[in-house]
C-alpha cells in the first residue's frame, strides 16, 4: 500500500477517546474485515458503487439514503468511519454531521460536490475530519479512509502536560483539574503532536503529514479549522489562545507556559 | 507646485474646488471695474459743472472790477501824469477788495514787445502772493492779444504766519490803459477754487463709500445666489458618491420645478435605471452561479459513480478479452479528459458569473515556480524535455491567491511542455522558466523553443478552445481552456498574461502580477520578447 501517514500500524484496539462515547470495534489488517464504514448518500448508484469498491478493499459497509434517519442507522451500525454526502433529503449533511459529532468522535469524511471555500469550511466546522471532492478517484478515497482510520502509536504510558491540561496518551484522555475534556481522535492526535515537541513550530503542511497522514500537501484549511475546533474545547478564551498558539506566517506551536 | 507653502496650497485648492468662491470673486472684480468707471464719470461731471459755474462767476466779478477801475480812471484822467502813482491808485482798492473777498490781484505792465512781463518787475500785486502764480500762457496771450482771458492755474501765496499755500484757482486777465502814460497794463485776478475742491472731495468720498457698500452688497448677493445653485450640486455630488459606493437606494431630494429640481429628477431617474440594471445583473449572476453550482453537483455525482465503475473495470482489464480490455482503458483515459473538461468549464462559468473570489496572501513566486516545476517533472520526463529555472536570490513577492497563481504557472508550463518539441540535444534546455521582481511587480516567463506562434496568434492563444493547428493531434490532453482560465486568473489579480511567439522560433508567455492586488502596473520586471529571440528567428 502507498504510505499515507507516518504510523505504519493499524492493528490493536481502537480505544475509547473519552467517556461518553461507545467503544469502537477493533480492526485487523490481515483479516477480512478492516473496518466498518457507513455510507450516507442519497444517490443509490454512487452508494452502491462505493460499497463495491470498499468491499474490494476489505471494508464492511452499510448504506443510508436519508439524512433524517442517518443517526438511527449510525447508532445501530456503530461504524469506524462515516462517509457523508452534504446534500441529503430529510436533513442536510451539515446537520447530520453535527448530530453524529454530538455523541461520537468517529472519523467523518465528507463527500462534497463543491470545491468552494465556504462549503468545505462549514462542513469542517460542523465536525467533519476530512473531505473529498467529487469526482474523486477510488484510490484517493480509500487512501483518505485508511489515513483516517490509522492512529498514532501510543509510545509508552507517557503523561504530557500542556498548560493546565494533562494528556494521558495511552488512555487517550485529556483532563483539566481532573475534569475530562471530550476530543475527537483527530483533535487528540493534533494536541498530542503539538504537546510532544513543546518548543517546535509546526507548519500546516507538517501537521497535515503527521496528523492527517498526507504526504503531499493537501488543503491547509483542514488544519486551520481543526485548530479552531480544538481551541474551542481546550482554551479558556479561544479568542486569546494559550494552549495552541499561532505563529504568524509559519504555523502553530504548543503554549509555553 | 510642491514647493509652495501650505497656506498658499490650501488657498489654491480651495479656489480650484469652490465654484462659489470663484463666482463671488469674479463678480466682485467685474463690479469693481463697473463701479470705478461709473464713479470716475460722475466725478468728472460734477467737477466740470462746479468749475463752469465758478468760472462764470469769476469772469463776471472780474469784469465788474474792470469796469469799476475804468470808471475810476476816466474820472481821474487828465489830472495826474504820474503813471506809477495812477497805477497804485487803481490797484490798491482792488487789492483791498480782493483781500476781503478772497481773491488776489496782480497788475503787470506796461505791455510792450519783449517787456512787461511780471518777472521783469514793476508789477503791483496782493501782499504775500507769489507772482509766478500767473500762468505763462496767459501772459503770452496778452503779449499778442487784447481781449480778456482766463485759465486755470495754481495760486501760491505766503500767509501772514509765513506758511506757503498752494491751491488750484482760476486766473482771469484783462487789459487796461492808463491815461497817465498811455501804456497798456494787464490786471490779473486770481480766484482760488478751494471751496470747489472741498465740494469735489466730499462728493468723491461719498461716491467711494457708496461704491464700497455696493460691492459688499454685490458680493453678498452673489455669494447667496451661488450658494443656491451650488448647494443642490453639492448634495447631488454626495448622493452620486454614495451611489458609486454601492448604496443604490440613495436618491436626491426634489423640491419645486426649477432647473435644479429637474436635475434632481433626471439624476434620480438615472439612479433608478442604474439600480434596476444592477439588480438585473446581480440576479443574472446569482442565477448563473446557482446554475453552475447545480450543474456541478448534478454532474459530479454520476461522474463519480462512472469514474469508480471505470476504475473497477480498468483494474480488472487483464481478465477481459483484448477488445474489452482496451475499451476499459479508453474509458478510463477519456474519463480523465472529461473530468478535466468539466472542472475547467465550471471554473470558466464561475468567472463568467463573477463568482470567482481571491483569497490573497503574500506569495513568493520563486517557491511557486519550483513547486510547479517539481510537480510537472514526471510529465516533462515522459516527453524527454528539460526544464530549467532561472530565479534571483531574493524572494519575488506579490499579493496573490496562491492556488490561482500556481494554476497559471502550471498551465503555462504544461502548455510549454506540450509545444516544446524534442530538442536536438545541443541546446541548454527545452523550456526556460524565469522569475524576477521589482518593488511594483513580480513576473514569471515561460520560454519554449517549439513550433512557436504565427503573427497574430499571440493574442488568440487565450481564446477558449483555440488551437494553433486544427489538424494537430490532441495527445497532450489539454482541455483548450487552460490559457483562458489563466488569463481570467491574471485579470482577477489586476495582472497581465501575455504571449510572444515566432514561427519556428518558439514562444514565451509572461505573467506579471502587481505587488498589491489591483495596484498600478506599468511595466514588467521581465521582457516579453526573450533576449535570444534573434537566434531562432530564421
Amino acid at each position: 500500500m502507498t504510505s499515507y501517514g507516518p504510523a505504519p500500524r493499524a492493528t490493536g484496539p481502537y480505544d475509547v477517546v473519552s467517556p461518553g462515547w461507545g467503544t469502537i470495534t477493533s480492526m485487523s489488517q490481515n483479516g477480512e474485515q478492516k473496518g466498518r464504514i457507513l455510507v450516507i448518500d442519497d444517490d443509490a448508484s454512487l452508494a452502491e458503487m462505493l460499497s463495491i469498491v470498499l468491499h474490494q478493499e476489505g471494508f464492511d459497509t452499510d448504506v443510508c439514503g436519508r439524512g433524517d434517519v442517518a443517526l438511527g442507522v449510525f447508532r445501530d451500525y456503530r461504524p469506524d468511519l462515516v462517509l457523508l454526502d452534504l446534500m441529503l433529503p430529510g436533513l442536510d449533511g451539515i446537520a447530520v454531521c453535527k448530530q453524529i459529532r454530538a455523541e461520537s468522535g468517529v472519523p467523518i469524511v465528507m463527500l462534497t460536490a463543491k470545491g468552494d471555500t465556504v462549503d468545505v469550511v462549514v462542513g469542517l466546522e460542523s465536525g467533519a475530519d476530512d473531505y473529498v471532492v467529487k469526482p474523486f478517484k477510488p484510490k484517493e478515497l480509500v487512501a483518505r479512509i485508511r489515513a483516517r482510520m490509522r492512529r498514532f502509536e501510543p509510545v509508552g504510558t507517557e503523561a504530557l502536560t500542556m498548560g493546565d491540561l494533562v494528556i494521558d496518551v495511552a488512555g487517550h484522555s485529556v483532563t483539566r483539574d481532573g475534569e475530562p475534556i471530550s476530543l475527537t481522535p483527530l483533535e487528540f492526535d493534533l494536541l498530542v503532536c503539538l504537546a510532544r515537541k513543546p518548543f517546535q513550530v509546526f507548519t500546516r503542511e507538517a501537521l497535515l503529514e503527521q496528523v492527517w497522514g498526507y504526504r503531499h500537501a493537501a488543503d491547509t484549511r483542514l488544519v486551520n479549522v481543526h485548530v479552531q475546533r480544538l481551541r474551542a474545547k481546550v482554551e479558556h478564551d479561544p479568542e486569546n489562545p494559550e494552549i495552541v498558539i499561532t505563529v504568524r506566517g509559519v504555523g502553530y506551536k504548543a503554549g509555553t507556559q | 507646485m510642491p514647493d509652495l507653502p501650505a497656506p498658499v496650497r490650501r488657498t489654491l485648492t480651495f479656489w480650484r474646488r469652490s465654484i462659489q468662491a470663484r463666482v463671488v470673486v469674479s463678480t466682485l472684480v467685474l463690479s469693481s471695474v463697473a463701479v470705478s468707471v461709473v464713479g470716475w464719470f460722475l466725478l468728472q461731471q460734477v467737477r466740470e459743472g462746479l468749475l463752469e459755474h465758478r468760472v462764470d462767476a469769476v469772469v463776471a466779478e472780474s469784469s465788474t472790477e474792470m469796469q469799476d477801475a475804468r470808471q475810476r480812471l476816466s474820472a481821474a484822467s487828465a489830472v495826474d501824469v504820474d503813471s506809477s502813482g495812477q497805477q497804485r491808485d487803481l490797484v490798491e482798492p482792488i487789492i483791498q477788495r480782493g483781500t476781503s473777498r478772497g481773491f488776489s490781484v496782480v497788475m503787470a505792465g506796461p505791455v510792450e514787445p519783449g517787456r512787461g512781463r511780471i518777472a521783469d518787475g514793476g508789477a503791483e500785486f496782493s501782499p504775500g502772493l507769489d507772482t509766478s502764480s500767473v500762468p505763462a500762457v496767459l501772459e503770452e496771450h496778452f503779449a499778442t492779444a487784447s481781449g480778456p482771458a482766463w485759465t486755470y492755474g495754481e495760486i501760491r501765496r505766503t500767509t501772514a504766519d509765513g506758511t506757503v499755500l498752494a491751491e488750484p484757482g482760476v486766473v482771469v486777465g484783462s487789459q487796461v490803459e492808463l491815461p497817465a502814460d498811455g501804456e497798456t497794463y494787464v490786471l490779473y485776478f486770481l480766484f482760488p477754487l478751494d471751496e470747489e475742491q472741498e465740494t469735489l472731495g466730499m462728493v468723491a468720498r461719498a461716491l467711494a463709500a457708496a461704491a464700497g457698500l455696493l460691492l459688499i452688497l454685490v458680493a453678498g448677493a452673489s455669494w447667496l445666489v451661488a450658494r443656491q445653485v451650488v448647494t443642490p450640486i453639492r448634495l447631488a455630488r454626495q448622493v452620486a458618491e454614495r451611489l458609486a459606493a454601492g448604496q443604490l437606494q440613495e436618491r436626491m431630494h426634489v423640491a419645486g420645478e426649477d432647473d435644479l429640481a429637474r436635475l434632481a429628477v433626471s439624476f434620480n431617474q438615472m439612479a433608478s435605471s442604474l439600480q434596476q440594471q444592477i439588480r438585473q445583473l446581480e440576479e443574472l449572476s446569482r442565477v448563473q452561479r446557482r446554475f453552475t453550482s447545480d450543474v456541478s453537483h448534478e454532474l459530479r455525482t454520476p461522474l463519480t459513480t462512472v469514474r469508480m465503475a471505470s476504475d473497477v473495470l480498468h483494474d480488472a482489464r487483464e481478465r477481459f478479452d483484448p477488445a474489452t480490455g482496451r475499451a476499459a482503458e479508453l474509458l478510463q483515459t477519456e474519463l480523465d479528459r472529461f473530468e478535466g473538461l468539466l472542472v475547467d468549464l465550471l471554473e470558466i462559468s464561475r468567472f463568467d458569473a463573477g463568482a470567482a473570489v481571491l483569497v490573497t496572501d503574500d506569495v513568493n513566486l520563486v517557491d511557486v515556480v519550483h513547486r510547479v516545476v517539481e510537480a510537472t517533472r514526471p510529465l516533462a520526463r515522459k516527453r524527454e524535455i528539460r526544464v530549467e529555472v532561472s530565479a534571483p536570490d531574493h524572494p519575488c513577492l506579490a499579493e496573490a491567491d496562491v492556488r490561482r497563481v500556481e494554476r497559471i504557472v502550471r498551465n503555462l508550463l504544461t502548455n510549454a511542455i506540450d509545444h516544446a518539441g524534442r530538442s536536438a540535444g545541443s541546446r541548454h534546455a527545452d523550456i526556460l522558466v524565469a522569475v524576477d521582481s521589482d518593488e511594483h511587480a513580480a513576473a514569471v516567463t515561460v520560454r519554449d523553443y517549439g513550433v512557436g506562434l504565427a503573427p497574430g496568434e499571440s493574442a488568440m492563444v487565450f481564446n477558449r478552445f483555440w488551437r494553433a493547428d486544427p489538424a494537430r493531434d490532441r495527445s497532450s490532453g489539454g482541455t483548450g481552456l487552460g490559457l483562458s482560465i489563466s488569463m481570467e486568473d491574471a485579470h482577477l489579480h489586476g495582472g497581465w498574461l501575455q504571449a510572444w511567439g515566432r514561427p519556428g522560433g518558439g514562444a514565451q508567455f509572461r505573467l506579471t502580477l502587481p505587488r498589491r492586488v489591483g495596484g498600478p502596473l506599468h511595466h514588467s520586471p521581465l521582457p516579453l520578447v526573450p533576449g535570444d529571440a534573434g537566434e531562432h528567428a530564421s
